[in-house]
């Protein structure tokens, strides 16, 4: 039982991270087609932010998550200026393409500019302090990231219902051109909906970073492969599928991890859930919620 | 209002529509007939800006609008009622309306889309209705009062009939006889070319993207022969 209530947690923790990114993913699939392989770049992006502002100008914890988070929108809204909007209207492979050599620049250019190993900076000083619940223990980074995932959830929820720019990006996502004919300016809501992606990468990445406080040019990469994961588990284009999707990959690695036995077969442990996960697109191909729309017309 | 001049439009290397003239005048409704592929809709979507015409030019209300985003010309007043009617199925009645509101200034946006939904009952029952589960007949309305909303000068309407029950078929072009009343100009264009033409001003003909005829509504609709070659006969 305590086992299972800390693997619940944990799971929640990470599983709530690979809704955030899952989410940017979904949203940018919805409004211009497009699977985004370099959205993970943005977790770099804050990485390398914290790590100069630690390192040059000095930094706290009470601030950066603002510097980081602002960071991530930047990135996001540039790669769509300079990079996507010349072409949006090629064929797909083309703008996946241009995401892959988006995430192959980043990595170039944080080795090249920075250093191929990883830099370190302060961390957290209460992270990993524990609260105990009888037989649980619970660290308050936990806690954080499931009540700030939670709070970017809600949030979420009530701009897209309630706002005119999610209905916007809700409408351009079903029939883009009908969207445009009703007055939706093409370039403002793929703008916008590149600035929201980056906004949740953002506070994806403040709560890895508080975990694991360190850059290195690679380390987007393992959390997109997740957050594609989760987006295309979801139903690639649903925004309640990207937070189930991101949710159930979360349950799936931890729980796999703690009851996997000891030795050999943990370290086989992504072989696992992938090998879940196949199973799971033979039975169910279409994701877990149907997205009835998904093609642009 | 809106002239186009000899306009071409083309698919890759597929001419859709082939030199044609047409013009709609303040407060007129004309109606676009013609055969299946005739190009009709390629024609509106053109004006609409949804294509960019390879030679010729459209002008809407003396400015030239060749290849001029869809976004710009709504709010200029220029609106469509897309083919197949491409409501927002995933959002409510009251969403379609917001989004379609997006031209609309803030402060006024609520009550235009209480306006526009005030004048459609069936809508106004199914208002927090997701759209999809809407019949023909109401997807229409809500597609034609989505484009209400910028409140338009001209209105273009592709195939408002479609699919639709016959009672429901003589409704839609009530609508149109009403909107033309209250001072819009309409293009629309029918597969109804028959009915469409009874009410029109005036009307075209057009067959593989050329015009082949063009006169008064009720004369077109009254020539047999024009029916007997290019509108697949029968009245």
């Amino acid at each position: 039982m305590t086992q299972l209530i800390q693997n619940l947690v944990d799971s929640l923790g990470l599983g709530g991270t690979y809704a955030l990114l899952a989410l940017g993913i979904s949203l940018i699939f919805g409004v211009m087609h497009l699977v985004n392989f370099a959205h993970g770049e943005l977790i770099t992006v804050g990485a390398y932010t914290a790590y100069f502002l630690f390192s040059t100008v000095g930094g706290s914890w009470w601030w950066m998550p603002v510097a980081i988070i602002a960071s991530c929108v930047l990135a996001s809204v540039l790669t769509e200026r300079i990079a996507f909007r010349w072409v949006r209207t090629a064929n797909p492979f083309t703008m996946l393409l241009t995401s892959f050599a988006l995430e192959r620049l980043s990595h170039a250019l944080w080795q090249i500019g920075v250093s191929p190993k990883a830099k370190a900076f302060p961390k957290v000083s209460w992270a990993f302090d524990t609260y105990q619940f009888g037989d649980v223990r619970i660290e308050k980074m936990d806690l954080v990231t499931i009540f700030v995932t939670a709070l970017a959830l809600v949030v979420t929820a009530l701009v897209f219902k309630r706002t005119l720019f999610g209905i916007a990006v809700r409408g351009a996502a079903e029939d883009f051109d009908a969207a445009r004919l009703m007055g939706v300016k093409a370039n403002r809501v793929i703008l916008g909906a590149f600035a929201y992606a980056g906004l949740l990468a953002g506070v994806a990445a403040v709560l890895i970073l508080m975990r694991t406080p360190s850059a290195k040019p690679d380390m987007g990469s393992a959390w997109l492969l997740a957050a594609v994961i989760a987006a295309v588990i979801g139903g690639m284009g649903s925004f309640t599928g990207a937070v189930a999707g991101g949710v159930a990959l979360g349950m799936l690695q931890t729980f796999l991890q703690s009851y996997l036995p000891e030795g050999t077969l943990s370290y086989l442990n992504d072989a696992f859930v992938f090998g879940v996960i196949a199973v799971f697109f033979v039975i169910r191909p279409q994701g877990l919620f149907d997205v009835t729309h998904a093609e642009r017309v | 209002m809106l002239e186009l001049a000899d306009v071409t439009t083309r698919y890759g290397a597929v001419t859709a529509l082939d030199a044609v003239s047409i013009h709609v005048d303040e407060g007129e409704l004309v109606a676009l007939v013609g055969p299946n592929g005739a190009g009709k809709t390629t024609l509106l979507n053109t004006v609409a800006g949804l294509l960019t015409p390879a030679t010729g030019t459209i002008s809407f209300s003396g400015e030239r609008i060749n290849g001029t985003e869809p976004a710009t010309l709504v709010r200029r007043g220029l609106a469509l009622v897309p083919e197949h009617r491409r409501i927002f199925k995933d959002l409510t009645v009251e969403e379609n309306l917001k989004l379609a509101g997006v031209t609309v200034a803030r402060r006024l946006r609520r009550e235009r889309v209480d306006e526009v939904g005030s004048l459609f009952a069936v809508l106004r029952a199914k208002w927090n209705t997701n759209a999809g589960f809407l019949s023909g007949g109401e997807a229409q309305q809500l597609a034609v009062a989505r484009a209400l909303m910028c409140n338009p000068k001209l209105l273009l309407l592709d195939e408002p009939t479609l699919g639709l029950a016959p009672t429901l078929v003589d409704a839609i072009f009530e609508l149109l006889v009403t909107l033309r009343s209250q001072g819009r100009t309409v293009l629309v264009v029918e597969q109804n070319a028959h009915r469409a033409l009874e009410i029109a001003d005036r009307g075209y003909v057009l067959r593989s993207g050329r015009l082949v005829a063009e006169g008064l509504g009720s004369d077109l609709a009254g020539d047999p022969q024009l029916f007997e070659a290019f509108l697949g006969g029968g009245l």
